[in-house]
């Protein structure tokens, strides 16, 4: 067993586990932030996507040694509640339930609410931080792009088409902000 | 108005089966078989039970009830005791401390099997010396029916053309992107209650209770966000409901059972496949004189909903054309493959891919083109179906739905630059092609059309809602909330849907069949009704009597005949002080059907929708890989009452039906799946969809509630034989199976 110290929606939670345990065992089962989703276990659906320092993985092909990969970092030195030294690369992992701040909903979850992109919402949170990840990289993209971004992320109940619609509006508020 | 459960589904708060845990609760997992057909000699559990965590592992004869389940015909074993009749039955649960340790433990549990020859195909379970899959049955037709109508042989000597085809679609996973997920928590007093993701909880009740050998009374099923449907969440979640029920009764303790993908797909039912023979006879003037119709469906070792599913393409087996003289005979043949069930449609993708597909031939051999051929056979006001059934008291409205789809498409101009099997210049072939259904709405004459509601309006005004259907993701609680804050005048923020709870509301009959809107939308308008009803006295005194009645808008509630009114919570508050509350019981039941089993003739459903669905496609002559670019659907729904989600529903219906087209199969080998998961089973990704346009047509229709029909499933139909058509046209091959994949194409192409 482990210690780690994880930065998680701007908050640090220390949870102990073996270093193969997935992250999103970890997520689900540790942290009870069940928002994110298991729909196949082997990275096809995309309905686990997180951002770990911003890029999209998969929750359920990720093991706690991949992200902290050196048993030295952000080990506690302390024992539990005390301060861990984070000097190297501190990944900083947000699930759906990191993006709305102090209740206001991010223009992405806005707008899938405007654009009718949800249905069963079983896949929204994986497609939300998809999306996120691409509008944080390329805060215009086409619908091509858009496209090629959420290839990964499935979904069976809307036809994607009121999804892309969403993200386009989301891009037009992330860019009119100053 | 946007979705009452938008907010919980995108910050991730809402909570599927899951989601959710209880003091003390345990996992179990499942022992799938390990043979299409055998008999259990023997069952050893020991090297499992010793295994450290395991808690309980519970086979066949540790059912205290029924030991035999099913929505239809009681065929199916909650646990296999002496027989396996598919891949996916269960012989036996293991529940654990964890789930891990349940899955591990349950590879230690020896089965002694004594495999049998198993029937792989309808072809074989229909041989004279097929064995027969269950006793005191006399062959493997789970199912039939038939339509006889006027006479097939007078109808062929009138015809100039007699012409054939045959057609055949594959196993369908409905591939709702959460597996299988259920909590069965014990009560106090010998009560159980089970949290999970079920289309139907009232059916997962009836099975529950009777496997578990307790009274409905004493089983409550709380359904949690469903995690997609499709008509895959009914059967298979019941039974899985029902083993944790059990479990849950033995320990003392909650059960949780989630099941991996690989696990759902395994036991959980298809989409049936279908062969499919249409035979049609056209007289000189391009009009259908007679058609005959042989459809066979793979119903696995289940009945499951096979009637249902083999009943509706019977009912449309013509598509919506006029044809005087028909002869249809459909069945459901048990073999050992997978079970098969509902899935989107209820049968009717399948059977408007061959119909539709057909159409197209008997088209281009009447030498018109497939625009003008259906034209002349379009049914008209007042056309006869070949049930017997004189289409009024709705528009029929095929011709204006498919001449506005082809308009929109622009299709007769690319109907001509059609590559027909020549190559263009950028290494494709080019195609459009189109489909156009009618269809019943909700379950007709082989069901029982029914619905209930309760609104509770408490003393400050605010509502609780409930319906006996249930929200499956489609929008089902938003379409009731503002079917009731119209009604009453409410603001829908004041409105809260409570998820179907079986031990209040009374069942609705199942969320199936494109009926949750209307059957749920007519029950929730008669509880609105009663509760203005009982409101009445209360109204007399605040603003006066009144013959007219009086009208709920905006929030204040109106005496038409002197201009009074008076705010909405200050009626009810008023109607709580003086003991008289409003509270209601919705009910609503469906118009009269009717069907002879003997000829198939009758009015077979109340009302009927029509659809035509347009694509424009290229296909690569050197890949064979099919790229759609354009769809155009139009859908006549008669009223939609919330266009967004309404729309949603076409684009979700065109990419499931793309996936059928193009894509998607369940492959068995002796037997088993051997696409287990989403890598190998694929379904449409967002680089796979075309861009698509939507158009909804509105003609109000007088049973509806407020004009309302069906809209789910006839979008899911048509793309199958748009596709096949639009390839038709590009290529020149004519494909009849679907999916028509890339490795079809490049056969035929180059074989």
């Amino acid at each position: 067993m482990t210690l780690y110290n994880i930065h998680i929606n701007g908050l640090t939670r220390t949870i102990e586990c073996e270093p193969e345990r997935l992250l999103i065992d970890v997520l689900r089962e540790d942290l009870r932030l069940t928002g994110t989703k298991k729909g196949c276990g082997i990275g096809s659906c995309g309905s686990c996507t997180v951002l770990i320092d911003g890029k999209p993985r998969r929750a359920c092909r990720v093991k706690m040694i991949d992200i902290y990969p050196s048993p030295s970092l952000p080990l506690q030195r302390g024992g539990r509640g005390s301060d861990s030294r984070f000097t190297i690369h501190d990944p900083r992992i947000t699930t759906i339930e990191g993006l709305s701040i102090d209740g206001k909903l991010h223009p992405i979850q806005q707008a899938f609410i405007d654009c009718g992109a949800i249905q069963c919402g079983f896949c929204t949170p994986g497609m939300v931080l998809t999306a996120k990840a691409l509008l944080d990289e390329s805060p215009n993209p086409t619908r091509d792009e858009i496209k090629k971004a959420l290839a990964g992320n499935l979904c069976r109940c809307t036809g994607y088409q009121q999804i892309f619609e969403a993200v386009e509006a989301a891009a037009k508020i992330v860019n009119r902000k100053p | 108005m946007k979705r009452v459960d938008a907010i919980e589904k995108v910050t991730g708060r809402a909570l599927y089966a899951d989601d959710m845990r209880f003091d003390r609760m345990c996992h179990a997992a499942p022992l799938h078989s390990a043979h299409p057909h055998a008999v259990i000699r023997s069952i050893d559990t020991k090297a499992a039970r010793a295994m450290p965590g395991v808690i309980d592992i519970i086979t066949g004869c540790d059912v205290p009830g029924t030991k035999q389940v099913g929505g239809i015909i009681a065929d199916q074993y909650v646990i296999a005791t002496d027989r396996v009749r598919y891949c996916g039955d269960v012989v036996a649960m293991v529940a654990a401390e964890s789930a891990d340790i349940a899955r591990r433990a349950a590879r230690l549990i020896e089965v002694d099997y004594k495999p049998l020859p198993p029937l792989l195909s309808t072809e074989e379970a229909l041989a004279p010396d097929a064995a027969i899959l269950h006793e005191g049955r006399k062959d493997n037709v789970i199912s039939s029916f038939r339509v006889r109508r006027g006479d097939i042989k007078r109808g062929y000597k009138a015809s100039r053309i007699i012409l054939d085809a045959r057609f055949q679609t594959s196993f369908v996973e409905h591939a709702y992107l959460e597996p299988e997920s259920c909590i069965a928590a014990p009560e106090q007093g010998r009560a159980v209650t089970v949290y999970g993701g079920m289309q139907h909880p009232f059916s997962t009740r009836r099975v529950a209770a009777a496997a578990a050998g307790l009274p409905l009374s004493f089983v409550r099923i709380v359904q949690t966000t469903l995690g997609g449907g499709f008509g895959g969440k009914d059967d298979t979640i019941s039974v899985v409901c029902a083993r944790a029920a059990i479990l849950a009764t033995r320990l003392g303790r909650p059960v949780k059972i989630t099941y991996t993908r690989e696990e759902s797909i395994r036991e959980s039912y298809k989409r049936h496949p279908f062969e499919l023979a249409y035979k049609a006879g056209i007289g000189a003037d391009g009009r259908f004189r007679a058609m005959e119709v042989d459809i066979t469906a793979d119903s696995g070792p289940y009945c499951s909903m096979s009637p249902f599913v083999i009943w509706r393409p019977t009912v449309q087996c013509t598509g919506p054309y006029a044809v005087p003289n028909v002869r249809c005979d459909t069945k459901a043949v048990c073999t050992n493959n997978t079970f098969t069930g509902a899935m989107r449609g209820f049968g009717s993708p399948q059977h408007v891919f061959a119909c539709e597909s057909f159409i197209d031939v008997c088209a281009e051999r009447a030498g018109l083109d497939p625009w003008e051929f259906r034209r002349r056979n379009f049914f008209r006001q007042g056309t006869k179906t070949h049930t017997g059934q004189k289409l009024i008291g709705h528009k029929v409205a095929i011709a204006q739905v498919a001449e506005r789809a082809l308009k929109e498409l622009g299709w007769k101009k690319k109907w001509a630059l059609c590559s027909r099997g020549k190559v263009r210049n950028d290494g494709t072939y080019y195609g459009v092609g189109f489909a156009c259904s009618y269809r019943g709405v909700s379950l007709g004459a082989e069901g029982n059309d029914f619905c209930s509601s309760i609104v509770n309006i408490q003393p400050d005004g605010s509502a609780l809602l409930e319906v006996g259907v249930s929200e499956n993701g489609q929008g089902l609680k938003t379409a009731m909330v503002a079917i009731l804050a119209g009604e009453l005048g409410m603001n829908p923020d004041r409105i809260r849907f409570v998820d179907t709870d079986t031990s209040s509301v009374p069942d609705g009959g199942p969320t199936v069949a494109s009926r949750g809107t209307l059957v749920g939308g007519n029950a929730v308008i008669d509880a609105a009704d009663k509760i203005k009803r009982i409101m009445r006295p209360a109204l007399r005194e605040l603003i006066g009597p009144s013959r007219k009645g009086y009208l709920f808008k905006a929030g204040r509630i109106r005496n038409p005949e002197n201009r009074k009114s008076v705010a909405f919570e200050d009626a009810v508050a008023a109607c709580h002080r003086s003991r008289i509350y409003p509270y209601a019981l919705g009910v609503w039941k469906g118009p009269r059907v009717s069907w002879d089993e003997d000829t198939g003739q009758g009015d077979a459903y109340f009302t009927y929708v029509y659809g035509c669905q347009a694509c424009e496609l290229t296909v690569h002559a050197k890949t064979g890989k099919v790229r759609v670019s354009r769809v155009v659907a139009v859908h006549e729904v008669g009223k939609a009452v919330n266009p967004q989600m309404a729309i949603g529903q076409v684009f979700g219906g065109i990419a499931m039906g793309l996936g059928f087209a193009l894509m998607e199969e369940i492959r068995h080998n002796d037997g088993m799946i051997e696409n287990l998961n989403l890598n190998t089973y694929r379904i449409p990704r967002s680089i796979d969809v075309p861009e698509m346009t939507a158009i909804l047509v509105e003609n109000p229709d007088p049973v509806g509630p407020w004009g309302a029909k069906s809209l789910g499933e006839p979008t899911n139909e048509l793309m199958g034989a748009a596709v096949a058509n639009a390839v038709y046209c590009a290529t020149g091959k004519r494909f009849t199976k679907a999916p028509i994949t890339a490795d079809q194409i490049l056969g035929d192409i180059h074989g």
